[in-house]
């Protein structure tokens, strides 16, 4: 990777490995869903991300926007349930940030991020300490925003950290938005699945940002 | 996990063909993406009225569509909201230009991906209306949780806006029966035994064998409490009050008593609940006019009973009677 520079390769790699990692935690997500949830978040990502693989081939090498958009449409119709609606607005929105784009700066990619994570409050209506993915996503772009002075990759690598401290930290909260709020008081002790996957999305991203 | 299961993910699919072969004067089955029609949608001039959500609580929704109920319903997978462009999909097939009503339980999942549906639908010129369900009584503090909901009044919504719909009323009629219709009708269950869902491969709740969970969701969610299995009469108390207490339902008014199995529990326990039931709404001075026992809105393999009391005006009740032909539900035809 460029020093700086994002592009379209690195974001196939990174989308190529996320469908892995996604695949190989999907009992993870499964096991942590049904402490909270409903026991399908492994399943459904996993089913998501298996359909954006088998279009990887299709994926435009010189438009960084249309890749996200393709991924986004693609979790749309294939993950159901929250998360759904959730990933799928994250990648439509950063699309359109990147639209055009063969290549993305840091400036870029911290728009990127930001624009997804206003989308799936807006979409979700989810508030930092809710119990959701926004606290995985939150703290990943304040530590890419903060992490001057230093590569592009160990930005992203400070990002992915953040996100995997956030998810732990969802730990004792009780959540406040989605099936696990049913819970109560009874929702805290468990890291939400949520916040899982999305740390483990942004750690696909920094493996892709590091090679 | 002992199932009639070939492979987890072919589940849903495999279901839908055989409703399509056992059914076929009723409903047609579109596979790419999943959803269901009845065989003569769509009809000209007709309000269409859909819902979906989550398999596993069958016979709702797949089993509702036909004459006088459901025009399409939208099966995700188990316990997983339908995705927005398979509620397009519906929509569009449906739609006999004069609107399309969406039926949508309150969980989360279920109401971003309607919501996203309703947003590409009218892109596309047609006019939808969204009735919500959430009649669940056991969610106490809604306002720090997703909020109540959609369990036992979705099958009465669909009812009586299908005969609405059915009957030639307008799009905002039909919504606004709907949305009439669910804030009067309140509903609570309790779980006797958990559901294994199929990918998971093992139950998503465990439950002594001298335990109950009360206020269950019908995705196994928990409710107020765990408690000590009791005699049925008791749980049946348990049930009642806090519906009763929370319309709050008064005396004199006509009410239909719905005791809805959870899937596991036989027909004659279901009755020894609605026996109870009928007593305790009747000393409130509720007088019960219509009835429905059985499982309509299942949680796979659970045992449990879930009640819902619907306080019915006359048109309600018109509606309730007017004919319907589907797989789960049939009078008057």
């Amino acid at each position: 990777m460029e020093s700086g520079i994002l592009n379209a390769d690195t974001v196939v790699q990174w989308i190529e490995r996320a469908a892995e990692v996604i695949e190989e935690n999907e009992k993870t997500l499964t096991e942590l869903d049904a402490a909270i949830g409903d026991s399908d978040h492994g399943a459904n990502m996993a089913r998501g991300f298996s359909a954006v693989r088998g279009k990887l081939a299709e994926f435009p090498r010189d438009d960084i926007g249309a890749i996200l958009k393709m991924v986004g449409m693609t979790l749309l119709s294939t993950v159901g349930g929250a998360s759904g609606p959730l990933y799928g607005t994250l990648f439509l929105e950063a699309a359109k940030i990147s639209a055009g784009k063969p290549e993305i700066d840091r400036v870029v990619i911290l728009q990127s991020l930001a624009a997804g994570l206003a989308g799936i409050q807006k979409r979700g209506k989810a508030e930092p300490l809710d119990k959701t993915m926004v606290d995985a996503l939150g703290p990943a772009i304040r530590a890419f925003e903060g992490a001057e002075g230093v590569s592009l990759a160990e930005a992203l690598a400070q990002a992915a950290e953040a996100a995997r401290l956030g998810a732990e930290a969802t730990i004792p909260l009780v959540a406040r938005k989605g099936r696990a709020s049913y819970l109560g008081e009874r929702s805290a002790g468990h890291q939400d699945p949520g916040a899982t996957s999305m740390w483990l999305l942004l750690q696909s991203l920094a493996e892709a940002g590091a090679e | 996990m002992k199932k009639l299961l070939n492979a987890p993910s072919d589940l849903v699919k495999e279901a839908l063909a055989g409703m399509a072969l056992a059914h076929p004067g009723l409903l047609r089955v579109h596979v790419d993406p999943a959803f269901l029609v009845r065989a003569d949608a769509p009809v000209r001039g007709k309000v269409a009225v859909l819902s979906g959500g989550g398999s596993g609580h069958e016979p709702l929704h797949g089993g509702f569509v036909g004459r006088g109920m459901l025009d399409a319903a939208c099966p995700g997978a188990v316990f997983t909201s339908p995705t927005p462009d398979q509620i397009l999909e519906a929509t569009r097939a449906v739609d006999g230009g004069a609107g399309v009503v969406h039926i949508v339980k309150n969980y989360t999942g279920d109401v971003m991906n309607f919501e996203m549906a309703g947003e590409l639908a009218r892109d596309l010129g047609i006019t939808t209306e969204t009735v919500l369900v959430n009649d669940d009584v056991a969610v106490e503090n809604s306002l720090y949780t997703a909020g109540r909901r959609g369990v036992g009044a979705t099958v009465l919504v669909e009812k009586i806006c299908g005969a609405a719909a059915e009957a030639g009323r307008a799009l905002a009629d039909v919504a606004a029966l709907g949305r009439r219709v669910n804030e009067h009708g309140r509903s609570m269950g309790i779980a006797l035994s958990p559901c294994t869902v199929p990918h998971a491969g093992k139950p998503s709740f465990e439950l002594g064998p001298d335990e109950m969970e009360v206020g269950i969701g019908i995705h196994g969610e928990p409710g107020r409490r765990r408690a000590k299995l009791e005699p049925a009469d008791r749980i049946t108390e348990m049930l009642m009050h806090p519906i009763l207490d929370d319309l709050p339902f008064q005396a004199g008014k006509d009410v239909l008593l719905f005791v809805n199995g959870l899937g596991a529990t036989p027909l004659l326990e279901l009755y020894v609940v609605f026996r109870k039931a009928h007593e305790i709404a009747a000393a409130r001075g509720l007088r019960v006019v219509r009835s429905l026992v059985g499982p309509y809105i299942t949680s796979l393999e659970m045992a449990g009973v879930s009640i819902t009391l619907l306080q019915v005006d006359e048109e309600m009740v018109r509606y309730w009677d007017a004919p319907v032909h589907t797989a789960a539900l049939r009078w008057g035809v």
